[in-house]
C-alpha cells in the first residue's frame, strides 16, 4: 500500500537542490507569496512564544550556560560516552550499529527492514533521517514508508522536502494543506478547521500505523549511563512508531549523547522552550531496550544506529561548537534571511543559520559556499541559541575557507583586493574617495542617486543619497589649516 | 559580549582632558561628513581633546567579513599604528568599533602585534556608549520639536551593548518624542557587502523594516550606524515615504534642523 502522489512526482530538482544556483532558489522563494505568509505565521508565533517562555524563566541564563557545558563536556569525551552508551544499550537488550556515512546508515536500516521482512514501515520525523536521505533510501528499496508526523505526512503527499527542522511543512499555508488533503484523502474536511484536517489525516493513517512491521525513529538524547534513548514530539507519533511495530530502529547522531538523565532534562527544557515556547512537549518518551517478558507492549527487536556522517570531522575543523546543537530551530525562526527565503532555498537538509554551518560539512563547501555568505552577521541567531553556539563566527570561518580556496566569484575578490590596496595607501585612498564623491554627485537628481554603475545591487531596490561636495577628510584638513593660520 | 565598562583602565591616566582619536568610518568620510563633525562637537562638549589621524582609511571589515584575512590584517595594522597614541579611539559606528575589537585574533601567532591589537581594542568605544559610559555626558540646551523612532543596529546592540545609551542621550533633547519601533532590534538587511552580494534578499528584509518604520508615523528615523541608515533611508525614499533619517550624533549635536540624509544639495 502506498500513498498516492501528485502526478508531478519527484523531479530532479527535489533530488538535488544544489543543481539549481542559489540565486535562482532565492528568486523562486521570494516570488512565492504564499510561502512568505506561511513563514510569517509560524515563525512570528514561535518568536513571541519563545520570548515569553524565556522571560518567565528566571534561571534561563544559568540553564543555558549549564546546557552549553554539558554538551561541551560530552563532545570532548565523545569516545568515553559512546563506549559507555553502547555497553549499557547492549545490556538492555538493544542491538547497536555504527555508521560512518549516510550511505552506510541507510544500508543498515534497509537491511534491518529486509531482515524483518518489512513491507511497510512507519517513520517518526527525525532530522537525522532527512540528513542521511533515509526516506529516499527506503523508497528505492521498495519499502512503503508511512510518515506518522502530520507535517511529514504533508511533505510526503506533496512530494516536498521539509523546510524547517521543527515544522517540516512550515512552507505550506493551512489553505494549501487543505487543498492537498482534498485531493489525496478519502474523508473531506474543512480548510478553516484544523481539527477536522487533523482528524482527516488520522483516519487516513491510523490503519497504516497499526499495520507496519518496522518503526523508525530518531532520538533527541542518548543517555549513556542507562543506554536509553529519549524522543520528544507534540503529536505522540513517536509512540505510534516505537511501540506498535515488532521492530524498532533508532537512528541518531553521535552528538546526541548525554551522561545521564538529569543532564537530558536540563537540555530538554532548553530545547522545548527555545523551539515552541512550551514548558514541555506533550510527549516525552524514554525507551530502553526491547520488550521484556511480562511487558505489555514494546518492540521485540530494538536497534540503535549511531551515525557519524561528518561529525567527528567537525571536531578537528574548528566546528566542534556546532555539535552542541539541540535542533530547536530558534536560530531560523529569528533569522532575517530564513524569514524571507524559507528553508528550501538553503538546499541542504538543515536550513537557517545552523544549516548554513552544517550543510558545507555534509554536501561540500563547493556546493554550499553561498550559504555562509548569504548572512548579514547580525548575531541574533547566537543570541537566541539555547546553547550559545557562535554561529556568526562559524559562518565567518567558512567564508575564510572559501576565500582561501578561491570559491568566491572573481569580481568580488578583485574589487575587495582593489579596495584593500587603496585603503592601505592613505594618499591614494584620499584621492580615490575625493574623485568618487564627485563622480557620484554627477549621478544624483534632487539629492538622490537612483542608478549607479557597479552598484546596481543597491540601486535596483533603493536610492542612494547624494554625497556631500567634499569628503570629511578634505573638510577636516581645510578646517585644520584655517585653525593653524588663525593661530599663526 | 558585555556592554563597555564605565571603568576604563585608561581613565586615570586620561583624567583631565582625555585625548581621543576619532575614527571617522569610510561611509561617513564619503557620504555624510556632518556626522564626523557632530561627533567631534559632542566629544569636545564632553571634555575631550579630539584629533582625526590622517592615516586612517577603513577598519577592514569588508575584507574580514569576506574571509580575506590577509587584507583585513594589513588594514588592522594601519589602524593600530595610527591610533596607538590616543587614550581612546571613538567611532560613530558600532559596526566599525566592533571590528576594531575583533582585531586581536587576527594576529594569532604574532604576540607583538596581538598585544598592540588587544591594547587598542580595550580603549575603543562606540561614540554614544563612550559619551554615556565613560564621560557621563548628557547634551544641554538642545531642542528639536518632532517625533522620532529608533533602530538599533546589530553590531552595536549585540556586540557592544549599545541600547540604553542613545535613548538616555536623546531623552535630554527638549521637544523630541521617541516612538518605539516594533522590531527595533531586528537586522535591517544591510550587512555590509551582504546588501550588494544578495540584493534581492536584502531588499526583502529592508522592505519589511521600512514598512515598520512608516507604521510608527514618526517624522524621523534615528540610528547609530550610517550603513544601516543609508539602507533604510534609501528604501524609505524609494517607497516614497516622508520619514527623514539622521544619525543620532547629528541630533545630539544640535544639527537636527539641517538636511536629513538625501536632502543635501
Ligand atoms: S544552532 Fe542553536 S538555535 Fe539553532 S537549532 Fe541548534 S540549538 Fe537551536
Amino acid at each position: 500500500m502506498s500513498l498516492t502522489h501528485p502526478e508531478s512526482a519527484t523531479s530532479s530538482r527535489a533530488d538535488n537542490p544544489f543543481a539549481i544556483p542559489f540565486d535562482e532558489r532565492v528568486r523562486e522563494a521570494l516570488d512565492n507569496k504564499s510561502l512568505k505568509i506561511a513563514i510569517d505565521r509560524t515563525t512570528n508565533t514561535a518568536r513571541v512564544k519563545r520570548a515569553a517562555a524565556v522571560a518567565s524563566w528566571p534561571g534561563f541564563a544559568q540553564a543555558r550556560d549549564l546546557g552549553k557545558r554539558i554538551k561541551d563536556h560530552v563532545i570532548s569525551h565523545l569516545d568515553h560516552y559512546l563506549v559507555e552508551f553502547e555497553a549499557n544499550a547492549i545490556r538492555s537488550g538493544a542491538k547497536v550499529h555504527w555508521a560512518s556515512s549516510s550511505d552506510e546508515a541507510c544500508a543498515i536500516v534497509v537491511d534491518l527492514c529486509r531482515k524483518a521482512g518489512a513491507k511497510s514501515v512507519t517513520r517518526s520525523k527525525s532530522m537525522l533521517g532527512e540528513e542521511i536521505g533515509l526516506p529516499h533510501a527506503l523508497e528505492e528499496a521498495g519499502i512503503t514508508r508511512v510518515e506518522t508526523d502530520l507535517a511529514e505526512h504533508i511533505v510526503q503527499l506533496a512530494h516536498d522536502r521539509p523546510s524547517h527542522i521543527i515544522w517540516p511543512a512550515l512552507h505550506r499555508t493551512r489553505e494549501e494543506v487543505a487543498e492537498l488533503f482534498r485531493t489525496h484523502h478519502h474523508r473531506p474536511q474543512n480548510s478553516d478547521d484544523i481539527e477536522s484536517m487533523v482528524a482527516s489525516a488520522r483516519e487516513e493513517l491510523r490503519g497504516r500505523f497499526l499495520a507496519a512491521d518496522v518503526g523508525i525513529s530518531g532520538a533527541n538524547f542518548l543517555i549513556a549511563d542507562t543506554g536509553a534513548i529519549c524522543t520528544v514530539t507534540n503529536e505522540g507519533n513517536a509512540e505510534l512508531t516505537t511501540t506498535i511495530p515488532r521492530v524498532h530502529i533508532v537512528t541518531a547522531g553521535i552528538e546526541k549523547l548525554v551522561p545521564s538523565m538529569p543532564h537530558a532534562l536540563v537540555l530538554l527544557r532548553l530545547l522545548v522552550r527555545s523551539a515552541t515556547g512550551a514548558d514541555l512537549t506533550q510527549y516525552t518518551t524514554f525507551h530502553c531496550g526491547p520488550k521484556r517478558p511480562g511487558d505489555r507492549d514494546g518492540p521485540e527487536e530494538f536497534h540503535i544506529v549511531l551515525v557519524d556522517n561528518g561529525r567527528t570531522k567537525m571536531l578537528g575543523e574548528g566546528l566542534e561548537e556546532m555539535l552542541r546543537c539541540l535542533r530547536c530551530g530558534a536560530c531560523m525562526n529569528h533569522c532575517v534571511v530564513y524569514r524571507q527565503i524559507g528553508g528550501h532555498a538553503y538546499g541542504g537538509a538543515y536550513p537557517g543559520p545552523m544549516g548554513s554551518v552544517i550543510t558545507p560539512v555534509l554536501d561540500g563547501l563547493d556546493k554550499a559556499h553561498d550559504l555562509p555568505e548569504a548572512c548579514t552577521l547580525n548575531g541574533n541567531c547566537q543570541a537566541v541559541c539555547p546553547v550559545d553556539i557562535p554561529l556568526p563566527t562559524l559562518l565567518r570561518g567558512w567564508r575564510e575557507k572559501s576565500w582561501r580556496e578561491g570559491l568566491e566569484p572573481q569580481v568580488v575578490r578583485q574589487s575587495l583586493g582593489l579596495w584593500s590596496f587603496g585603503a592601505r595607501h592613505p594618499f591614494l585612498y584620499r584621492l580615490g574617495t575625493a574623485i568618487a564623491v564627485r563622480g557620484m554627485r554627477l549621478l544624483a537628481k534632487q539629492g538622490w542617486i537612483s542608478s549607479m554603475p557597479l552598484a546596481s545591487g543597491w540601486t535596483r531596490y533603493r536610492d542612494f543619497p547624494k554625497p556631500a561636495p567634499r569628503t570629511f577628510m578634505e573638510e577636516w584638513k581645510q578646517h585644520q589649516n584655517k585653525k593653524a593660520r588663525s593661530q599663526a | 559580549m558585555q556592554a563597555a565598562s564605565p571603568h576604563n583602565q585608561h581613565q586615570d591616566q586620561a583624567s583631565g582632558t582625555p585625548k581621543v582619536g576619532l575614527f571617522v568610518t569610510c561611509l561617513i568620510d564619503l557620504v555624510r561628513p556632518r556626522i564626523g563633525f557632530a561627533a567631534i562637537s559632542l566629544l569636545e562638549q564632553a571634555g575631550c581633546l579630539v584629533d582625526v589621524p590622517q592615516s586612517q582609511t577603513c577598519c577592514g571589515q569588508p575584507a574580514y567579513n569576506s574571509g580575506d584575512d590577509n587584507h583585513a590584517r594589513a588594514l588592522a595594522r594601519n589602524v593600530i599604528a595610527g591610533f596607538e597614541s590616543f587614550d581612546y579611539v571613538v567611532v560613530p559606528s558600532g559596526s566599525c568599533a566592533g571590528m576594531i575589537k575583533k582585531y586581536p585574533p587576527l594576529f594569532q601567532g604574532d604576540p607583538a602585534w596581538q598585544q598592540r591589537a588587544e591594547a587598542l581594542a580595550a580603549r575603543t568605544y562606540e561614540l554614544l556608549s563612550f559619551l554615556v559610559d565613560v564621560r557621563g555626558f548628557r547634551p544641554k540646551g538642545v531642542t528639536l520639536h518632532t517625533s522620532a523612532t529608533y533602530h538599533d543596529s546589530c553590531s552595536g546592540l549585540r556586540q557592544l551593548g549599545v541600547e540604553a545609551q542613545p535613548r538616555a542621550l536623546l531623552a535630554s533633547v527638549e521637544g523630541l518624542s521617541l516612538t518605539p519601533l516594533p522590531g527595533h532590534d531586528i537586522c535591517c538587511g544591510f550587512g555590509g557587502t551582504f546588501c550588494v552580494k544578495y540584493p534581492a534578499i536584502s531588499n526583502a528584509i529592508v522592505d519589511e523594516k521600512a514598512r515598520d518604520i512608516e507604521d510608527t508615523k514618526a517624522d524621523l528615523l534615528l540610528g547609530g550606524d550610517l550603513g544601516c541608515l543609508l539602507n533604510m533611508a534609501g528604501k524609505l525614499h524609494r517607497r516614497g515615504a516622508a520619514t527623514r533619517t539622521f544619525h543620532t550624533a547629528e541630533i545630539l549635536a544640535g544639527m537636527g534642523s539641517g538636511p536629513a540624509i538625501g536632502e543635501e544639495g
